[in-house]
């Protein structure tokens, strides 16, 4: 493929994206603004995710894209195999292999290390947007720290719900400064968002780009008397039988039977390798 | 004694037009000023001037804060500004929407400032809610209820308790009972006296409704055409007016 | 067993074969050629031009044979391959008073130097379906005149030569570029062009509609309607000298408008402009409505609240690419974010039963 350059975009786009990527690790959770070009893909699809992976690609990297934890959803495959395509980059569905992993909703269940990075795909980068639409009104709040409206966000659940009724896109403040939405990942994830490696955030249509640094404190927005809770679904992983993993629901039979299977298939399938099994595993085995 | 607030040659205008001018007074600890005039009078934009909603062109609204002492909050940079105005300054608005957030309840409303200023335990926000909701004459059981379901006087009711409830210093009031019933009125009016002396408040309260002022302030200063045209102890101004429009103003509420 | 998603490779393979069988259609009926778009549809062509940022029209042929009709896909591809093309340099201004006029009309004078040409419009046209075409195209030849050599003046020129309508500042700044640098608020009056001549043709419309029923209605007249070509020329550094590198066909509309007036200033008319590719004429009109609309702030007007005085809303969703691919992406798979809210519900469920049973056990 020789009408593209490397990984598609073109260098000056490249560098153009890296400063705005440098400038988002210097400032952790700063949403910074950059001039997102029009990928062909719709946007809202991961054309801030691919922007972000491209910039940060080389020949040498091995890339893993996932969607939903999945490395064979539609959306997933159709990204890897752009990078296949524009970049010939080697891929892998390993975790463990992967140097740079694009992601949407999901962060993989086995840790990170200091030499991978996480790219995310971000819908909507602005945790201030559903309480105030003004761009203008919320850089504002930002930049002096006024996050009290978040707090009368989750008052307000509290009030008629009797709990914090946020379940996934649940709000952050990173190295106590900035408040930031960690993408539309279940809560259960956020946690991780302390790791090892480098995580980048790329929001394409809104045009923005923000990281979180490795070891920076981030901290799920709670009261102290309803502190955060990390939730799943109250069950074992019935392939793998993993106790710690984010489970997928699926709905078996038209009797409404369900099973729960972990969300990132690597995990497990890297886990059943290993001999672990879960309550059904014999009967897929069979 | 420091005064809470000096006001120094306060000048704002619109183009050619002026909106008010050279406008100086101390406010002390625990008094309450009325500015009244008829609209136009330049009181509202002197009023948000010395509240930091507008820049005024000249002059100097120095506050006394209790970190740094007295400060000139017109220099005073835009976020430490932002943090008086959700501390130690409130403001009511004479329009309830304005000053309410009106697709949040009753306690979270009340709450949002707790919240502004560091409060992380839901149960003592609620609290204080509660307790708010009671000092302000609102029925406990309408905490989880939204502004919009309330009553003109009500809504009016809960933007005073949430304005109070972090305890500030100074109160802001632009026409507090502009557009209630009379009844209604009176009643907020008896409520706010209550609160000011309870809580050893300052406040500044513009209205054009003599009453109001006559109840609440301790002194007062007439504005027409963007100045002061007399200032003075409310009972004195009100009682002996030396300007011809004061005189105007107040013969004209003794005809009704 | 768990078979849910898999495969998905072979089912994205496979549902493309199917869409290219699609598009052809009937393999019996004549396939359409690109010329045969861009002649015979050719205001489709001028509005894939327009938002897709590209003047191309066998581009734009292309992009909407390949999109099956499907304008907004057909402006995405253009758009897709317009950010991929290296820029040589920016043309000078275009010389809009230097048209070649196809049409040019003014609702504000009956006549004027240059006339009423009505040219190729549907307006006046009964809108009775035409069943002759459904048969044969054969159209007689229309009557022609002798062209106008002299250029034709802009309509607001007389306006102005008398002061009646505001002067436009000129400015030797160089506009921004809303495709290199990420939009800013408040975006200033270029910028704000630009986002409505690429914007949705519908939505420039919705909201230029919404200010003449009154959500901000600002008295628009139809000061100079032009459709024509013009030359578009560069300065190539290398010479020292401007050339003619092309023709492109524009269509202009210049609105004039009421204005009060101030103390300061006497009543003097104001103006709404649009400029967009091709023959896109409901598009300039509505442009230069908006843009009049948005403002209100320079020209010291109230913020009515109005929808089209707000330019954070016009601007945000003005662009159809960034508004069908942030609608359409719902229908990924989200269920990830699906489960943590049904787990999330089960435990409300859950609670608020207890908490309703004692009570109902106790009563």
């Amino acid at each position: 493929m020789n009408e593209y350059n490397f990984a598609y975009l073109d260098e000056q786009t490249k560098r153009m994206i890296r400063r705005a990527i440098l400038k988002g690790l210097a400032v952790p959770g700063y949403q910074v603004p950059f001039a997102s070009r029009e990928m062909p893909m719709p946007y809202g699809w991961g054309t801030g995710g691919v922007q972000v992976s491209a910039a940060t690609l080389t020949p040498d990297d091995v890339f893993k894209v996932i969607d939903q934890g999945a490395d064979d959803t539609t959306n997933a495959v159709s990204i890897r195999k752009f990078f296949e395509k524009t970049a010939g980059v080697a891929t892998t569905e390993e975790t463990e292999k992967a140097t740079i992993i694009q992601t949407r909703h999901r962060i993989p269940e086995a840790p990170l290390r200091a030499d991978q990075i996480l790219v995310y795909q971000v819908p909507i980068p602005e945790p201030l947007r559903f309480l105030e639409p003004r761009e203008t009104e919320t850089r504002k709040m930002h930049s002096l720290q006024e996050y009290g409206l978040m707090h009368v966000k989750l008052y307000e659940d509290i009030s008629q719900h009797g709990a914090i009724s946020t379940a996934y896109a649940y709000p952050v403040r990173v190295a106590d400064r900035y408040v930031m939405d960690p993408s539309p990942i279940p809560k259960f994830d956020n946690p991780k968002l302390e790791m090892d490696a480098i995580q980048l955030f790329g929001a394409g249509r809104e045009q923005r780009i923000y990281a979180v640094p490795p070891h920076t404190r981030v901290v799920s927005l709670d009261f102290e008397d309803y502190p955060f809770e990390a939730s799943k679904a109250d069950h074992a992983c019935d392939l793998c039988g993993a106790e710690d993993s984010y489970l997928d629901e699926v709905i078996t039979d038209d009797a409404g039977d369900r099973m729960f299977v972990c969300s990132d298939t690597d995990y497990c399938r890297s886990r059943r390798e290993a001999g672990h099994q879960g309550r059904l595993a014999q009967e897929d085995a069979a | 004694m420091t005064p809470l607030l000096q006001v120094n040659g306060i000048e704002k205008r619109y183009g050619a037009r002026i909106g008010c001018r050279d406008v100086s007074f101390d406010l002390y600890p625990g008094e309450v000023m009325g500015i009244v005039g008829e609209s136009g009078s330049g009181k509202s934009t002197l009023l948000n001037c010395l509240a930091g909603h507008l820049k005024p062109d000249a002059g100097q609204v120095i506050f006394d804060t209790r970190a740094d002492g007295p400060v000139d909050t017109v220099t005073m940079s835009e976020p430490a500004r932002r943090m008086l105005g959700r501390t130690d300054w409130a403001f009511v608005h004479q329009h309830a929407r304005d000053g309410l957030r009106m697709s949040v309840s009753a306690g979270g409303n009340i709450g949002e400032r707790l919240m502004a200023v560091g409060s992380r335990h839901y149960g003592q926000i609620r609290g204080q809610a509660l307790d708010w909701l009671g000092r302000v004459e609102i029925a406990e059981s309408r905490v989880d209820d939204r502004p919009s379901a309330f009553s003109g006087g009500m809504q009016q009711r809960l933007q005073i308790a949430r304005n109070l409830v972090t305890g500030p210093r100074l109160v802001f009031m632009d026409e507090p009972t502009g557009g209630l019933d009379v009844s209604v009125q009176a009643r907020l009016l008896d409520l706010l006296r209550g609160l000011v002396r309870e809580m050893g408040l300052s406040a500044i309260i513009v209205t054009h409704d003599l009453a109001v002022v006559r109840l609440l302030a301790d002194r007062l200063m007439v504005m027409k055409d963007g100045e002061v045209v007399e200032a003075g102890l409310t009972d004195q101004v009100l009682d002996d007016p030396q300007h011809a429009y004061t005189q105007l103003l107040v013969s004209s509420v003794l005809q009704v | 067993m768990y078979v849910a998603v898999k495969g998905g490779e072979k089912a994205i393979e496979n549902a493309h074969a199917w869409l290219a069988e699609e598009r052809r259609g009937d393999p019996g009926v004549a396939e359409l050629s690109l010329a045969q778009i861009r002649e015979q549809l050719s205001l489709a062509v001028n509005r894939v031009m327009a938002e897709g940022s590209l003047y191309d029209p066998d581009l734009a042929a292309l992009a909407i044979k390949q999109a099956r009709g499907d304008l907004i896909e057909a402006i995405f591809l253009i758009r897709a391959y317009r950010t991929t093309l290296p820029r040589f340099g920016n043309s000078t201004p275009v010389d809009t008073g230097g048209m070649a006029c196809d049409r040019r009309i003014s609702a504000t004078f009956k006549d004027a130097p240059g006339g009423q040409v009505l040219g190729p419009t549907f307006d006046y046209t009964h809108r009775l379906l035409d069943f002759k075409l459904a048969a044969d195209g054969a159209v007689p030849e229309a009557p022609t005149a002798a062209p106008r050599h002299e250029p034709t003046p802009h309509i607001t020129k007389f306006l102005k030569d008398e002061g009646l309508i505001q002067d436009e500042p000129a400015s030797d700044k160089p506009p921004g570029d809303l495709t290199r640098e990420p939009m800013e608020f408040p975006a200033d009056r270029p910028l704000r062009l630009q986002a409505l001549t690429r914007g949705d043709e519908g939505f420039v419309l919705g909201m230029a509609y919404s200010t003449q029923r009154g959500y901000a209605r600002n008295h628009a007249f139809v000061g100079e309607l032009r459709i024509g070509t013009v030359a578009v020329e560069m300065e190539i550094p290398e010479l020292g000298f401007t050339i003619e590198i092309g023709e492109i066909a524009l269509t202009e509309c210049e609105t004039v408008n009421q204005f009060k007036g101030s103390k300061t200033e006497p009543p003097q008319f104001t103006r709404g402009y649009g400029l967009v590719f091709g023959q896109s004429e409901r598009k300039a009109i509505a442009m230069a409505l908006v843009d009049r609309a948005l403002r209100w702030e320079e020209l010291g007007e109230d913020d009515l609240g109005a929808p089209a005085q707000d330019q954070e809303f016009v601007l945000s969703h003005a662009d159809n690419i960034q508004a069908t691919g942030f609608l359409e992406h719902i229908k990924l798979p989200h269920y990830v974010d699906f489960q943590s809210e049904l787990e999330l519900v089960r435990k409300l469920r859950r609670e608020a039963k207890e908490r309703l049973e004692p009570r109902e056990a106790a009563e």
